[in-house]
């Protein structure tokens, strides 16, 4: 199934050497079909490739086997039209958060005023309207994110891809957090996946959402979730209470639960 | 001897040293103890403080509750400068505080001699000591009736005299006279007597040999008081010090450093971004320089001069090569630092390979850059003083070495007083552009 619109990712492969002489099967036969503005979430025990796929379809990688078309072209290397939004640190400390958020399109050579523009209405966007001429480092972790995300979308990019971007966020903030990005993916109508641990966060932030099973990094499982188009305008915690929430929540708790196990016991009969 | 023995008896000096300047440590170490205990005192009719690390129950092993206590330091510098008045009799601390200081004035003692019939005769020393850098004073002796004449002798403090007693007497040793006592106390050649502020002792031939009283203070010549330094420095300043002014030979060991720093910079930041950045670059300097990293800077001194001579541009090369491997490593590390995802995201934002070297990886690399730089600059110093050691014409380093040429003590002391508060002043202006240049440092 190939169309020009959207993400595809078509029989992707990565296989790399070790400098043992053995090799990793990080990702196998990994199929997938985004349109433009679907939210995806991506979630899977730890070594299912998941971070891997990421940085593939951001660039970072050259895959081994298969492609990925964005809009019809073949993407071989880092680009502007794939933003990236990392857990922490991605952030240059040694510019202001107006500067930050303007890194894009000054990269471009946008005119000034434009960039001026454009900065101020994401940061009062991302409720980071009184902060615009304080360094980063004098931001809490939240506020820094909020940030990661403003910079991101002043590049108007086609894809967001976020690498676990509010992993290291206390439970309150990271709540505030996903509202704020699923008001911002409503709003922009990009093109979102999402990388996380949390289940919670992946049935949240996901009108669909990937299981990925490890060794090699493959798609597990594959749901359409109807909580993230919930959670646009409902408290996120109304959202928890739907019905389904609960009864997913356990389905997917267990299946990685399941998958860690079995990385456990064949851990332990290699050793 | 082998080298095993050789080191072995070294070794045995350096204890017998170590257990000589013990009690002098023990002796700080109670003073130090001292100085808590009446600070604890005083702080207890003072307001106390009430902030946070005050309210603190466990202080003892809690690193963060211990801050260096400002109290302490103004007195441990205040007792460095009374320590230093108080051994040398500093006309600027109160006589009470004073060591006991080497005799001076005048004294005597009257000594007995036996000529060889079995009689004795009684004759008067009169001694008088005159400090150091004073005119010799002139001493008129009433040498009296007996044939035993009384003698005088003048001596510079602590110095010593050899009297020939016998000089103007109308017999002599020769004759086989000889003396039996000193202020009546029986002695013979080679024994000693002390008498009030001086020690006399008659040596094997019959001589006296008179040392007046040298107490605890140090003489000049090995630690002048912190006056005389103050005076020098006055001195020097006005009139300069071999040819030159002292602004001149600071002047010129701080012109040194910031040269040679700025080629060593100039040549190894770059150096370390084509290493931090290319796995080529990286392999060919590698070897080089993690070889020449640990070779001290002064072991290249004598190649340099074979080379270049002793001029400026031997000592520019020397701290070139100095600073070049300290930068070249630094900014290689600044580069190697550089968070992947702060790369990964302004690739994915756009940037072309130029634009993340300007914004991302330079000023990354920036922390590091400068602690390496205020490193080189300390390394610098201390190397600029060093080749002047060995050979200038001008500079702090050949100033404090020419003067110890001469025993000028004030000059070296002096010298290395304002060494050291130049690499202070070093450090304190890195650290400040430290603060001004990288305020992210550390907080990335």
């Amino acid at each position: 199934m190939t169309t020009d619109h959207g993400l595809n990712i078509n029989n992707l492969s990565m296989r790399f050497d070790l400098p043992n002489g053995g090799s990793v099967q990080a990702l196998k036969n990994v199929n997938l079909h985004l349109k433009s503005g679907e939210l995806m979430s991506v979630l899977g025990p730890s070594g299912c490739g998941k971070t891997t796929l990421l940085n593939i379809i951001a660039g970072f990688l050259a895959p081994t086997e298969g492609e990925i078309q964005l809009n019809g072209s073949t993407v071989t290397g880092p680009s502007a039209e794939r933003g990236m939004v990392f857990q922490q640190g991605a952030l240059f400390e040694w510019m202001s958060v107006r500067e930050n958020v303007g890194f894009g399109p000054k990269m471009k050579g946008t005119p000034k005023g434009e960039i001026r523009e454009t900065v101020d209405h994401l940061l009062d966007t991302v409720g980071l309207g009184d902060f615009k001429e304080k360094a980063v480092y004098e931001l809490s972790g939240g506020m820094q994110q909020r940030v990661a995300l403003a910079r991101c979308l002043a590049n108007d990019p086609d894809v967001i891809l976020m690498d676990e971007p509010l992993g290291a966020l206390d439970a309150l903030t990271r709540e505030k957090m996903q509202s704020l990005v699923l008001k911002l993916w409503k709003e922009t109508g990009k093109t979102i996946i999402l990388i996380t641990h949390s289940v919670e966060e992946a049935l949240l932030l996901g009108e669909r959402l990937l299981v990925m099973a490890p060794r090699p990094g493959r798609i597990h499982r594959e749901y359409r979730l109807p909580f993230a188009d919930l959670g646009v305008d409902q408290d996120l915690r109304e959202v928890k209470k739907h019905p389904d929430y609960a009864e997913k929540r356990e389905e997917i708790l267990s299946m990685i639960w399941d998958m860690e196990e079995e990385i456990m016991g064949r851990m332990e009969a290699q050793s | 001897m082998s080298i095993f023995t050789q080191l072995i008896s070294e070794l045995f000096n350096i204890l017998a040293t170590f257990v000589m300047v013990l009690p002098y440590l023990i002796g700080y170490v109670l003073l130090i103890m001292l100085t808590l205990g009446i600070w604890r005192i005083v702080r207890r009719f003072m307001t106390p403080k009430q902030d946070f690390g005050a309210l603190k129950t466990v202080t003892f092993g809690d690193e963060s509750a211990v801050t260096s206590n400002s109290a302490a330091s103004v007195i441990s510098i205040v007792l460095i400068f009374v320590l230093w008045g108080s051994f040398t009799g500093s006309r600027w601390l109160p006589s009470v505080l004073h060591m006991p200081g080497a005799f001076q004035g005048e004294a005597g003692f009257s000594y007995t001699i036996e000529l060889p019939d079995g009689s004795t005769q009684d004759a008067t020393v009169d001694v008088v000591v005159f400090g150091a850098g004073e005119n010799s004073p002139k001493l008129s002796v009433d040498e009296g009736a007996q044939s035993a004449k009384n003698d005088g002798v003048v001596i510079q403090a602590y110095r010593n005299k050899l009297l020939k007693w016998d000089a103007n007497d109308e017999f002599s040793r020769k004759d086989g006279a000889k003396i039996i006592a000193i202020n009546g106390q029986s002695i013979a050649p080679g024994g000693e007597a002390f008498v009030s502020n001086l020690r006399v002792a008659v040596t094997p031939k019959g001589t006296l040999n008179i040392e007046p009283n040298k107490g605890v203070q140090m003489e000049p010549i090995w630690l002048p008081a912190p006056e005389a330094v103050k005076d020098r420095l006055v001195e020097i300043a006005t009139a300069g010090f071999k040819n030159f002014m002292l602004v001149e030979h600071l002047g010129y060991s701080l012109f040194r450093v910031i040269v040679g720093f700025f080629f060593g910079a100039l040549v190894g930041i770059p150096l370390g971004y084509a290493m931090g950045l290319s796995d080529w670059f990286r392999g060919w300097f590698d070897p080089i320089v993690e070889f020449m990293r640990p070779v001290p800077p002064l072991a290249l001194i004598p190649l340099v001069i074979i080379w270049a001579g002793i001029g400026e541009v031997g000592k520019i090369i020397l701290l070139f090569l100095a600073a070049l491997w300290i930068m070249a490593i630094a900014a290689r590390a600044g580069v190697s630092g550089v968070r992947i995802s702060k790369v990964h995201a302004a690739y994915s934002l756009g940037a072309s390979k130029w634009q993340i070297m300007r914004y991302v990886i330079v000023p990354n690399s920036l922390p590091e850059i400068f602690t390496g730089a205020r490193v080189a600059m300390g390394v610098c110093w201390g190397t600029v003083v060093a080749a002047e050691l060995v050979a200038a014409e001008k500079g702090a380093g050949m100033m404090i070495m020419v003067a110890s040429k001469f025993q000028q003590t004030d000059v070296v002391i002096l010298g290395i007083i304002l060494i050291g508060a130049i690499g202070f002043a070093i450090d304190m202006l890195m650290r400040w552009a430290e603060k001004i240049m990288v305020p992210w440092k550390g907080r990335g």
